[in-house]
């Protein structure tokens, strides 16, 4: 299914790869319509070096297989024995990053119950349901920090005391340390969900009150031609 | 006359629009192994041993992060639990459980060993990795 779907796309994506500079290339003969002639000529003559993707890069496949995802070795023969992730995530919650799957809904919904003893599957997790909310000074919504889905996975000493004080609002947290693998980062950006535009909102969920606003930067409060 | 101009006009369509396609096919293709895949190579390549390849997504959907990283003591750090064939043959680490009673046992070297040699460690997909230019330090020297 989602194979046909690539070959279809392909198959557009060629047309229009073929249509494209075909009337590109015409639009510089006589034959065609004056108002082609006015636009497209431009179009050739921009520079190589303003195209897109300078620094986007995409991913066109994010759940390979194995012995396509560039780091198994494909000469290896237990590399062909691995599950490819597609077949385990069949049925399970999706989203668009991370694993692209959410695994918390995929416990909550009990389509996922991963053991929380080694060997015996009946231990049941300790899950505490306590919402911390930290505010935010910047014009995101508020952190809300849940232990219930935390819990339910980790234990109490995988965050406290050495990533986490176990007090409210004692921790300093900020966004690049996050983004460079400290505090919540420890966990998300690496095996937890990331930070991705699309995964903002998990975290920052508590939105700001109609009348807030973001404080003035000094710069501007002092500025006397405001 | 005409007619033989639109006649190479076609061709040259045609040409072009076959590079294109060409192009677009043989393009660089962004390889990316799933999300979270951790490569250990602290020892295997020294040792002529393919590098280690733990998938998370997979044990995470039959354990909690709890069973490993609390009750069996790994670290949160790829490469920084300094594993060992020893240690795992003694019980620990993957040993815990690669010993022919939970999961499949150690002699499957192919199944654990499965890196492109060469392969520094790593984990997959991680934020710090995918940052077009590193994050501003000045502000985490607060967070520390
Ligand atoms: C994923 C990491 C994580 C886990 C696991 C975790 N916590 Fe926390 N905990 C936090 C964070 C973050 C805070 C908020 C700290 C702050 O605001 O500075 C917190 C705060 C607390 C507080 C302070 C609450 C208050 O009102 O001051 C207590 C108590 C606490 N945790 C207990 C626990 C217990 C008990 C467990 C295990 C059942 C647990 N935590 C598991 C991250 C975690
Ligand atoms: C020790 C690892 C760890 C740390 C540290 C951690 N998390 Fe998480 N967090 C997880 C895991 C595991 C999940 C389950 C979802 C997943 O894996 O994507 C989760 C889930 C969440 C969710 C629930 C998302 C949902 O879909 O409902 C939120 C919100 C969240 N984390 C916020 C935070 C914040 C804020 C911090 C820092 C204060 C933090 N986490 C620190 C491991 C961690
Ligand atoms: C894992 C949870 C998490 C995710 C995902 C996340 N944030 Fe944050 N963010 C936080 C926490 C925690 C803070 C610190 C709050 C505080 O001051 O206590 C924060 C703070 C911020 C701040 C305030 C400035 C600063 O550095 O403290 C901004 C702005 C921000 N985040 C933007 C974003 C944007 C944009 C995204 C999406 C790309 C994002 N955040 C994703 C947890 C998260
Ligand atoms: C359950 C997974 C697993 C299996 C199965 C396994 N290994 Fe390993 N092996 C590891 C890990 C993890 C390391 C640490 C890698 C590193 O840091 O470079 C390692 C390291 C090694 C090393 C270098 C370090 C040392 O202990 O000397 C050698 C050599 C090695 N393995 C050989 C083998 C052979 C031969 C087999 C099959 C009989 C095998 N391994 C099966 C996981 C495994
Ligand atoms: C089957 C055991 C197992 C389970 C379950 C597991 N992990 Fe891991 N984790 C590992 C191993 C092995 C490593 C790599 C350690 C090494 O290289 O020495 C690791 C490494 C990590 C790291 C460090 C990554 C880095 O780049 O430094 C984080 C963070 C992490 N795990 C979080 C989690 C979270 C969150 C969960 C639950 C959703 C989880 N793990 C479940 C075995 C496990
Ligand atoms: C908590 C128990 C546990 C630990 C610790 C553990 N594993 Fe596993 N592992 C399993 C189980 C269970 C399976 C599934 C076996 C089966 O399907 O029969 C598995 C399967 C695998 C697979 C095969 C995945 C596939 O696609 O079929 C690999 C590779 C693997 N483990 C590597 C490792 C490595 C490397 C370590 C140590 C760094 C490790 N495991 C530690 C329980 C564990």
């Amino acid at each position: 299914m989602s194979k046909s779907i690539f070959k279809l796309t392909a198959i557009a994506v060629s047309l229009v790869a073929f249509v494209l500079p075909t009337a590109a290339l015409s639009a510089s003969k006589p034959v065609t319509s004056a108002e082609v002639t006015g636009s497209m000529p431009d179009k050739l003559s921009v520079s190589n070096a303003n195209v897109f993707n300078r620094l986007l890069k995409k991913v066109n496949d994010p759940n390979a297989a194995p012995d396509k995802d560039g780091i198994h070795d494909t000469a290896n023969e237990g590399t062909h024995a691995l599950q490819a992730p597609k077949v385990a995530y069949e049925g399970l919650p999706t989203t668009e990053f991370g694993n692209h799957i959410d695994w918390v809904q995929a416990l909550n919904s009990g389509k996922l119950d991963p053991r929380y003893d080694r060997e015996d599957p009946e231990v049941e997790p300790f899950v505490m349901d306590l919402d911390i909310v930290r505010p935010v000074k910047a014009s995101v919504p508020d952190v809300v920090f849940p232990h219930k889905p935390h819990t339910q996975w980790l234990h109490c000493s995988n965050c406290h005391p050495k990533i986490f004080i176990p007090q409210r609002n004692t921790n300093q947290i900020n966004m690049s340390a996050i983004l460079l693998g400290k505090k919540c980062g420890v966990c998300h950006g690496k095996v937890a969900f990331p930070p991705t535009t699309k995964s903002c909102k998990k975290c920052h969920s508590k939105p700001k009150d109609a009348d807030w606003t973001p404080p003035l930067s000094n710069a501007t409060v002092k500025n006397p031609w405001r | 006359m005409k007619a033989l101009t639109e006649h190479s006009s076609v061709w040259k369509m045609a040409l072009f629009g076959l590079l294109v396609w060409v192009g677009v096919l043989s393009a660089p293709q962004q390889a990316q192994a799933e999300y979270a895949d951790v490569v250990i190579n602290n020892y295997a390549d020294a040792a002529g041993m393919r590098p280690v390849v733990f998938p998370h997504w997979y044990h995470r959907i039959r354990f909690r992060c709890k069973v490993c990283h609390a009750d069996l003591g790994f670290k949160f750090k790829a490469g920084g639990n300094k594993i060992t064939m020893a240690k795992i043959i003694d019980g620990k680490f993957c040993g815990a459980c690669h010993n022919g009673e939970i999961s499949w046992s150690v002699e499957n070297c192919g199944m654990c060993h499965s890196g492109i040699p060469g392969t520094p460690t790593h984990i997959s997909g991680s934020t710090v990795q995918r940052l077009v230019a590193p994050a501003y330090k000045e502000l985490d020297k607060k967070a520390q």
